[in-house]
């Protein structure tokens, strides 16, 4: 058996990162279709993709669009689903903090789930990196993903047109959701909030605006948060 | 139908916000510390948003018009349990497919 060199963070992070092609790629696909379906032209659907590159977000927002609820609401509720990227970009700060402003305003711009994921995992795994090999272990993850994000939108957006309505599409957003939630459930107060938020959401809907969602969400993440506290008073959390 | 410039006003903020989100930390806050009571409350924004999002959608579905489906709830419980099951995005969409288009031809 030959010795393997160790491998470069720009391998290592191409590495770490291609397996999520798997789920980018049909995640990307759905929103070009659901877009297309919706009334969107193939460039406005490839923009939204690529100016955004967040497609739980993305969803929400257009779902929100299709159903005529007003512009701020719509715009509101996708960056509530997006502030999870505030807690991924304040926990890269320690690892990469130090790096110039472009350098950072780029890493802002591609922190998605799978590179903030892989990065994290990789910074504490070689606490010796130096910045630049952290920078680039983080940049090399968004190669396989992000590429695939813009194209499959793409190809997405191209087939939207050709796929018959029995193929039952409008359902692909929950469907994809769900299974994006579902491994998420990692602890009874995360199964707390999406009792809470779900069960609210769902006894809310007569409230004017969409704002039962907004309303809905924050009683989860206040339940959550309180289950949370709850838990570990009794050393019962994690 | 979506208008316009309605949605391209949406999106460019969204980007905007979303891209401010990403950045307030890494690009402005530094390494100061969070309080810990907000961080408590950040973790629970995605499990709590979407599920608040997608519920409607799966009891009401706006195919049906709005009214209960069975093919449709029944691909929701196989999509969740899946999940749950194998903590697998991947295996969670393809049982969630399944089920649908199998009860969409036995009952649909």
């Amino acid at each position: 058996m030959r010795s393997t060199t160790p491998k470069t963070p720009l391998q290592q992070g191409i590495r770490d990162a291609a397996p999520f092609i798997l789920v980018v790629t049909p995640f990307a696909i759905v929103f070009g279709v659901v877009a297309t379906e919706a009334g969107l032209s193939i460039a406005e659907t490839l923009l939204f993709s690529i100016a955004v590159i967040a497609g739980a977000a993305q969803f929400t927002t257009l779902q929100l669009l299709t159903e005529n609820a007003p512009a701020v609401i719509a715009l509101l509720s996708g960056l509530a689903v997006n502030l999870r990227m505030a807690m991924y970009s304040a926990s890269l700060t320690p690892h990469l903090g130090a790096a110039p402003l472009w350098q950072r305003a780029l890493v802002a711009y591609l922190t998605v789930d799978q590179s903030y994921a892989c990065s994290v995992a990789a910074f504490e795994r070689n606490p010796s990196w130096s910045l630049k090999e952290r920078t680039t272990y983080f940049f090399a993850t968004c190669i396989p993903v992000i590429p695939m994000w813009y194209l499959m939108t793409l190809v997405g957006a191209l087939i939207g047109e050709s796929i018959p309505e029995s193929f039952a599409l409008d359902f692909a957003v929950p469907i994809t959701f769900l299974a994006i939630i579902a491994p998420m459930m990692r602890t009874p107060a995360h199964l707390a909030a999406a009792l809470v938020a779900s069960l609210s959401a769902l006894s809310l809907t007569w409230v004017p605006f969409n704002l039962g969602l907004i309303i809905a969400a924050s009683l989860g993440m206040i339940t959550g948060a309180q289950a949370e506290l709850m838990l570990t008073k009794r050393g019962l959390f994690k | 139908m979506i208008e316009r410039p309605e949605l391209w006003y949406v999106i460019a903020a969204l980007a905007a916000g979303s891209f401010m989100l990403r950045f307030t930390f890494l690009g402005l806050v530094g390494d100061r510390p969070l309080p810990e009571w907000l961080l408590r409350h950040l973790r629970y924004t995605a499990v709590a948003v979407l599920p608040a999002l997608i519920a409607p959608m799966i009891i009401w579905p706006a195919a049906t018009g709005g009214s209960f489906d069975l093919p449709r709830g029944l691909a929701a419980l196989a999509t969740l349990s899946a999940g749950l099951w194998f903590r697998s995005v991947i295996v969670s969409i393809t049982a969630g497919a399944t089920t649908l288009y199998l009860a969409l031809y036995l009952f649909g």
